[in-house]
């Protein structure tokens, strides 16, 4: 039973992935542990609800794993996306850890499957968890309520009480009472601030109004704030989120995966005047899907669309909702409320810059179009088979990335660089360390894993010391 | 988002579950969704008789209630299991039996036991009837053998042609051939899927039901359950057999055949409905369908009144009480065997069915809705 009055050993805030690695860990050293989640029990688990897999370094088959994934090529991978932007040492810290976390996951409750339908281009890489994220928390709340651990929901953080780097209490709000909760250590692990839209509209200026969050609407980012306030140390740009483009009909929050729209690289993309704006074949659609989320912020009203033909029905993951149908242009663009006239000019003009080629979705083709501004470069067709559909598209927030420093024993670090006494952070709130831009599936339950346990390892140290 | 009709609630659920794909690895379901891109109302049928409500994908769901997408594949898919029973029940006019279905098995078990009661009564002396018998063609004795045989014979052509219709109806309704059907590959994945009852194990850990802790229990009681009714069944089929064909005369002794294949099975036809009812009153509310739990409990309850009272025949068959029992567990067999096609049992038809269609549907290439 939750016991405010209590001094626990290892204080956990937050409900996610990071958040219960570190409570069962710290919980398995001997420490008796508190975990707060703001959430209620029906969207607990933060962004981790809305997860599917974890990628793990490997030498050779494992699991559902096939083949191998070496350290090196996990590191490169990582170096691409975040051109640069990382940390080497907690990067392979973390790369080096994924190994053990299958194994520890699988005693913990965690069940895998082979990578799903459409993902076949991950079954190297990610170990898929059976049922996704949800799955996963609920077998680790499992386990943590089978050791012990006290849980309590709809609590919310709103103050820390910290001196020279020292946690001391949180003022936790729980059923219209505020609880002062005090613990001989503390980790942090309540994720970004992604849900924030005020502190996102800091950061883009108006346009986040019109942003869509595409995962829980608990990470307000408060933790967060109280920790920087506190003389925490933070790293990561705080204008920068992983945004992709997305169906506009989501909901503002918690649409999750299902809401992604990958259709663009087989049609066109036009915003809300009927224009193109960008290369919609410059890659595969995985590599480019991230970078999408932002150009279509940087267009008018923050809205486009995408628009293909029936010769791309089936050939792409089906997105949840239906697209918008029509037998002409004309009348898909009054569908779409465009301008008529705009969009049938853009196809024409497109449909005749496109250069005869042998169409490959499976390989950067020959399809593309010659003198046209922005062009075309693969998988360039002509838009003229009906019937034709069209997707709304809106920026979709999946995550921040500025957070706070941590040591390897995600130890916080303080702005005069001496880590602190006993915070510990894992998770998103700390991601930034290691994916600093850009994004690598899997790769943010891999840091949760591995320095959730590591935070939960050191805390209990820490409270037992 | 809310106001959605159930059809359209249906589709919009496959939907989110073919953009989302995460419960692929917990049954069937999921990867016969993924052949499609759009669901057509057999499509829908199809995969909710394919659905053994194990309840693991609703623990799972991101988009479960109270998620605003209200994605329940349990309760809908048993709401829409509903509906295929009654749409192809054979005469139709039936159908509505599905409707109140607890009082209709009540009512029609009632009219049974009257009905041997009476007929007893009024072939029989009530002091043949309350008389201890022994011996060969002692339960003939009270009810001839041409009558039980008569009865019974009836019912089972009759039940028969019920499922025979539904099953074909449904097929068809697929767009099956039930040439398709017969192929060795079809019943023989299909009959080995569902003799263990393979996703009925929530993809490893057993399933979700009565609440979110995986177990194994559920399956453990309907294995007791349906091969309580099978041993059941092949002991009257011996019994039979030893009537017509080496004119031996019931009842046989206590480690014959078919009364030692009709007490193990009784015994599992007694735990494997406690087993059931008891897990069913700890079910979440969240994934059950409450419209249903009348011809759940009811066919369940039939069917431990069926075994309680066989094996108290057996138990007290020498003694003046054998005549009444024999009337009791006839008109409970009576009524079990009226209610078959109008009830809970038709899940078997309807499930196979769709176990046989998923095995055809694997033994074909995927339909071109791949993405890489």
């Amino acid at each position: 039973m939750t016991d405010f009055a209590r001094t626990y050993d290892v204080l956990v805030i937050g409900g996610g992935n990071a958040a219960l690695c570190a409570a069962i860990t710290a919980r398995e050293a001997g420490a008796s542990v508190l975990i707060v989640e703001s959430a209620p029990k029906a969207f607990r688990g933060g962004n981790s609800r809305h997860t599917r897999n974890l990628r793990c370094m490997h030498d050779g088959p494992v699991l559902m794993l096939t083949d191998a994934y070496p350290e090196e090529e996990y590191w490169q991978d990582l170096l691409k996306v975040t051109g640069g932007i990382t940390d080497e040492r907690l990067a392979r810290q973390t790369i080096r850890g994924s190994v053990a976390s299958l194994p520890w996951m699988v005693e913990h409750g965690v069940r895998f499957q082979p990578s799903l339908g459409g993902t076949l281009h991950l079954s190297r890489t990610n170990a898929f968890f059976m049922g996704g994220g949800k799955a996963l928390l609920n077998a680790y709340y499992h386990t943590a309520e089978r050791l012990g651990i006290d849980v309590v929901y709809e609590a919310e953080v709103t103050a820390l009480d910290i001196g020279n780097g020292e946690f001391r209490s949180a003022a936790v709000t729980h059923a219209g009472a505020t609880h002062t909760v005090k613990a001989k250590a503390l980790v942090a692990a309540s994720g970004g601030f992604e849900s924030n839209l005020e502190w996102l509209k800091e950061a883009w200026g108006p346009p986040a109004e019109n942003f869509i969050i595409r995962g829980t609407p608990y990470n307000t980012g408060r933790v967060l704030k109280a920790l920087i306030g506190s003389g925490a140390k933070s790293i990561g740009d705080p204008t920068q989120g992983h945004a992709v483009a997305i169906d506009a009909r989501s909901p503002k929050f918690d649409g999750g995966i299902i809401t992604r729209v990958d259709a663009v690289s087989l049609g066109i993309v036009v915003n809300k005047h009927g224009q193109r704006f960008y290369d919609e074949g410059e890659d595969f659609w995985p590599k480019r899907y991230a970078v999408w989320g932002r150009f279509v912020a940087q267009q008018p009203d923050q809205i486009a669309y995408s628009i293909i033909d029936s010769k791309a029905v089936g050939k792409f993951m089906p997105p949840v909702f239906p697209p918008i149908k029509a037998n002409t242009l004309r009348e898909l663009a009054g569908k779409l409320g465009l301008d008529p006239a705009a969009l049938e000019e853009t196809v024409t003009r497109f449909n005749a810059a496109v250069r005869p080629g042998t169409f490959n979705h499976a390989v950067l083709d020959d399809c593309s179009t010659v003198e046209l501004t922005p062009p075309k470069t693969h998988w360039a067709r002509p838009i003229d088979t009906a019937p034709f559909f069209g997707y709304p598209l809106r920026t979709g927030i999946t995550f921040t990335y500025l957070g706070v420093v941590v040591n390897d024993k995600a130890n916080m670090i303080m702005q005069d660089d001496k880590p602190s006494r006993n915070i510990y952070a894992a998770g998103e709130i700390m991601a930034g360390n290691i994916l600093g831009k850009g994004y690598l599936g899997g790769f943010g339950m891999a840091i949760g894993t591995v320095f959730g346990r590591v935070a939960g390892e050191e805390a209990a140290r820490h409270a037992k010391s | 988002m809310q106001n959605r009709d159930f059809m359209q609630q249906l589709e919009f659920d496959m939907q989110v579950c073919n953009a989302c794909r995460y419960c692929e690895g917990f049954c069937a379901v999921f990867p016969a969704m993924e052949r499609r891109l759009s669901f057509s109302e057999p499509d829908l049928h199809y995969l909710a008789n394919l659905c053994h409500n194990c309840g693991a994908c609703f623990y799972a769901c991101q988009f479960a209630p109270p998620h605003e997408f209200n994605v329940n594949i349990p309760r809908h898919f048993a709401q829409l299991r509903g509906k295929t029973y009654r749409r192809h029940a054979w005469p139709g006019f039936l159908a509505g039996l599905f409707e109140k279905n607890g009082l209709a098995v009540s009512l029609i078990t009632a009219a049974s036991l009257a009905l041997f009661f009476l007929v007893t009564f009024w072939l029989q002396d009530p002091a043949i009837l309350f008389a201890a018998h022994t011996g060969p063609g002692s339960f003939y004795k009270v009810i001839p053998h041409n009558v039980m045989v008569a009865a019974f014979g009836a019912v089972s052509l009759f039940v028969t042609i019920a499922f025979l219709v539904g099953f074909a109806r449904f097929w068809r309704e697929m767009g099956e051939s039930l040439a398709d059907f017969a192929k060795p590959v079809t019943l023989g994945v299909a009959a080995w899927d569902a003799l263990r009852l393979k996703y009925l194990d929530g993809g490893g850990d057993g399933c979700t039901y009565p609440t979110d802790h995986p177990s194994g229990a559920r399956r453990t009681f309907h294995h007791l359950t349906f091969y309580g009714f099978m041993l059941c069944f092949a002991a009257t089929c011996v019994a039979t057999v030893y009537h017509y064909v080496f004119r031996w005369e019931a009842p046989y002794p206590f480690w014959s055949l078919p009364v030692v294949l009709g007490t193990v099975g009784g015994l599992g036809l007694l735990a494997g409905p406690v087993g059931l009812l008891w897990l069913k009153g700890k079910r979440d509310p969240e994934t059950a369908e409450p419209s249903q739990t009348g011809m759940d409990v009811g066919f369940l309850a039939l069917l431990f009144l069926t075994s309680l009272t066989g094996l108290a025949l057996l138990a007290l068959r020498d003694t003046a009480a054998m005549g009444s029992l024999l009337a009791v567990h006839l008109g409970v067999v009576l009524a079990l065997f009226l209610t078959l096609p109008y009830g809970k049992f038709v899940h078997a038809i309807y499930r196979f069915a769709a176990l046989a269609r998923y095995a055809l549907e694997r033994s074909r290439p995927l339909p071109n809705v791949t993405f890489e």
